[in-house]
């Protein structure tokens, strides 16, 4: 029935995971519109990141379904998810700090994925413009040759997402991509991802409510695992329930 | 690594393999008589091992101590090959079960183990002393990777095999040898393997396998999927997570350095003569790691150094005290990780590099050498 409706890109249906009797994600449910950038907020330990984790195959889940354009993402693969265009970056910036930055988003480039695919892969002409592309788009053009040790968190927070964005994914999932970063970057991030939700539907989770106002589409408030509120930033900023467990305080 | 070129050697390369080339293959053979060149044609096959290591270890992070075990595969398959052709029915007269080798007449058996069979042919055998380890690696591979066992657990199971292995060899006695090993091995094809003139040939066929595998190993270092183990090494989520199965990447070089360590494993038992499991168990496959991380665990030159200095001086110490070596031999390692984790290659790197770069400056002198730029170098 989902997979009919074309209005989703993503459907998630009672999606529910059990750690030893712990639901940490409880029977949630939530849909995802093309080219809309939601933002999941809650209070820590709401089960925010869990929701990503699962979406991406990195922890299995106990029951409930994720529907992305017909593909069941809670059986697939890590890597197959990727290949289906879901795209997810970590919490605390994941970048390979012994390679330049030329190489981070080249390892990304979704072309040789195979053992012999990447004995075989050549740096063509269409993979240098790919990533000097790309690297103009997060603000590091200048510093394709620097090792990714020697950036700023903030450009490691960038280099990821461009690492993502090399891949062109259809849903592309964020975890915090604005903590570490000064005001200035916040900003240039807020540009970036209003960018990049032209083409594509993106899930952020985020603590920062001005960049939440600042980016999101919809919000989807979580607490105990469970959706507390969702809606406009306007509608659930005046809920007294989202007020009372997270904005209150 | 410069963004335009991706060249499979850089200057640096160029001269650390033509340096390599002129003392394996000129200043070696002309400062050494046959009995010591001999020797460090044994060292070097230890060689294989360490390059291996440089790939899975070094690049990949994954830690293997049971190196040996595929050392000793390849170096029984030809060992095989080598006793049934020296298991005439002309030279085993006096056994009771003449055309058999020695060791299973002394063990009761009447027949060639089935799977004894197909090494009599050489062909066979050379394939073998490739495909029998990296089947094992293979196995182990898919089971540990795919489980994605990895780190500590992976080098303590590695070395449990390497354990495993001995006691089986030593345990079938009259198929294989036993504690003993395969042993009087004597001709190739008619060619016999004792004399000094073949072990002076199987000194340069052993060099030049050593650098058909150097080449091998610095393609794969060169290649994306080069890139791909460094960065499974730090960050194997993001690897994941951007597409990769990441097991198969593991699983392949593993089974390389297989293959290599098959390789050498054969070489030494041409070169000595025989074959046995002290060659095999934990010991070796731990020293095997101390040759690879004395010459530098990101550099597959420093890896070959580092055996022949070991082992150069592993010979040397253990003729004097003999034992002392093994106490050495730790405290070399601990020395060595302690003080320089990139072994001879960071050293040569960090130091002696930037001095011949001075030398030949074209570059401002006394250009700040960096931990991190030595590191590069030393890979």
């Amino acid at each position: 029935m989902l997979d009919t409706n074309p209005n989703f890109v993503l459907a998630v249906e009672g999606l529910t995971v059990s750690f030893d009797g712990f639901k940490a994600v409880d029977d949630l449910s939530f849909y995802v519109e093309p080219n809309e950038c939601r933002v999941i907020i809650g209070p820590n330990g709401a089960g925010k990141t869990t929701v990503l984790d699962l979406l991406c195959g990195r922890t299995k889940a106990t029951a409930g379904s994720a529907n992305f354009k017909g593909h069941e993402l809670l059986s697939m693969r890590e890597d197959q998810i990727v290949h289906a265009g879901v795209g997810r970056k970590f919490q605390t910036p994941s970048v390979y700090e012994d390679l330049t930055v030329f190489e981070n988003l080249e390892l990304s480039y979704p072309h040789g994925y195979s053992v012999f695919g990447a004995l075989a892969f050549r740096r063509s002409a269409a993979v240098r413009s790919r990533i000097k592309e790309i690297a103009e788009m997060i603000f590091l053009d200048t510093l394709l040759e620097e090792k990714a040790a020697f950036l700023s968190h903030g450009q490691k927070q960038w280099l990821e997402i461009g690492m993502l964005l090399i891949q062109d994914p259809e849903l592309l999932m964020l975890d915090e991509p604005v903590a570490g970063m000064s005001v200035a970057e916040r900003k240039s991030t807020a540009t970036l991802l209003r960018t990049i939700v032209a083409d594509r539907s993106v899930i952020v989770i985020e603590h920062d409510m001005g960049f939440v106002a600042d980016i999101a589409t919809r919000v989807t408030v979580m607490h105990q695992g469970k959706v507390l509120s969702e809606g406009s930033m306007e509608r659930v900023q005046s809920d007294p329930r989202v007020i009372e467990v997270y904005l209150g305080h | 690594m410069s963004l335009r070129s991706n060249r499979l050697f850089s200057v640096q390369d160029i001269i650390g393999f033509a340096i390599l080339a002129a003392v394996i293959f000129v200043l070696l053979p002309l400062a050494l008589d046959d009995f010591r060149l001999n020797l460090f044609g044994k060292y070097l096959t230890y060689a294989f091992v360490a390059v291996g290591l440089v790939l899975c270890w070094g690049a990949g992070g994954i830690l293997s101590l049971g190196q040996g075990v595929f050392f000793g595969l390849g170096g029984y398959c030809m060992a095989m090959f080598l006793k049934l052709e020296a298991s005439t029915p002309e030279n085993t007269a006096i056994q009771s079960t003449p055309g058999i080798p020695d060791f299973m007449d002394w063990n009761q058996l009447t027949a060639l183990p089935w799977w004894w069979e197909p090494f009599n042919s050489l062909a066979f055998a050379l394939f073998a002393v490739v495909a029998v380890p990296v089947t094992f690696a293979f196995i182990i591979g898919v089971a540990m990777f795919r489980r994605r066992v990895g780190g500590v657990y992976f080098a303590i199971i590695t070395q449990a095999f390497a354990a495993i292995l001995t006691i089986l060899i030593i345990g079938q006695q009259g198929f294989t040898g036993g504690v003993n090993g395969i042993t009087d091995l004597r001709t190739l094809q008619g060619w016999d393997i004792r004399t000094d003139s073949a072990k002076e040939t199987l000194y340069y066929v052993n060099g030049v396998l050593l650098f058909a595998c150097l080449f091998i190993a610095q393609f794969v270092r060169k290649s994306k999927l080069g890139r791909l183990l460094i960065a499974m090494r730090d960050q194997e989520d993001r690897v994941r997570f951007s597409g990769y199965d990441v097991a198969s990447f593991k699983i392949f070089i593993f089974c390389l350095g297989a293959a290599f360590a098959g390789i050498g494993g054969a070489m030494f038992t041409l070169q000595v003569g025989f074959m046995s499991p002290t060659l095999v168990g934990i010991v070796p496959s731990i020293e095997m790691v101390i040759f690879c991380a004395v010459g530098g665990r990101l550099s597959i030159i420093g890896a070959v150094y580092g055996a022949l200095l070991v082992n150069w001086a592993k010979t040397s110490l253990s003729e004097s005290f003999p034992e002392l070596w093994l106490l050495g031999l730790g405290a070399l390692f601990i020395a060595v990780v302690m003080a320089f984790p990139n072994g001879l290659a960071g050293v040569y790197a960090e130091y002696v590099a930037p001095r011949i770069a001075r030398l030949f400056s074209r570059s401002p002198p006394g250009a700040p050498m960096t931990e991190d730029r030595a590191r590069t170098l030393a890979e």
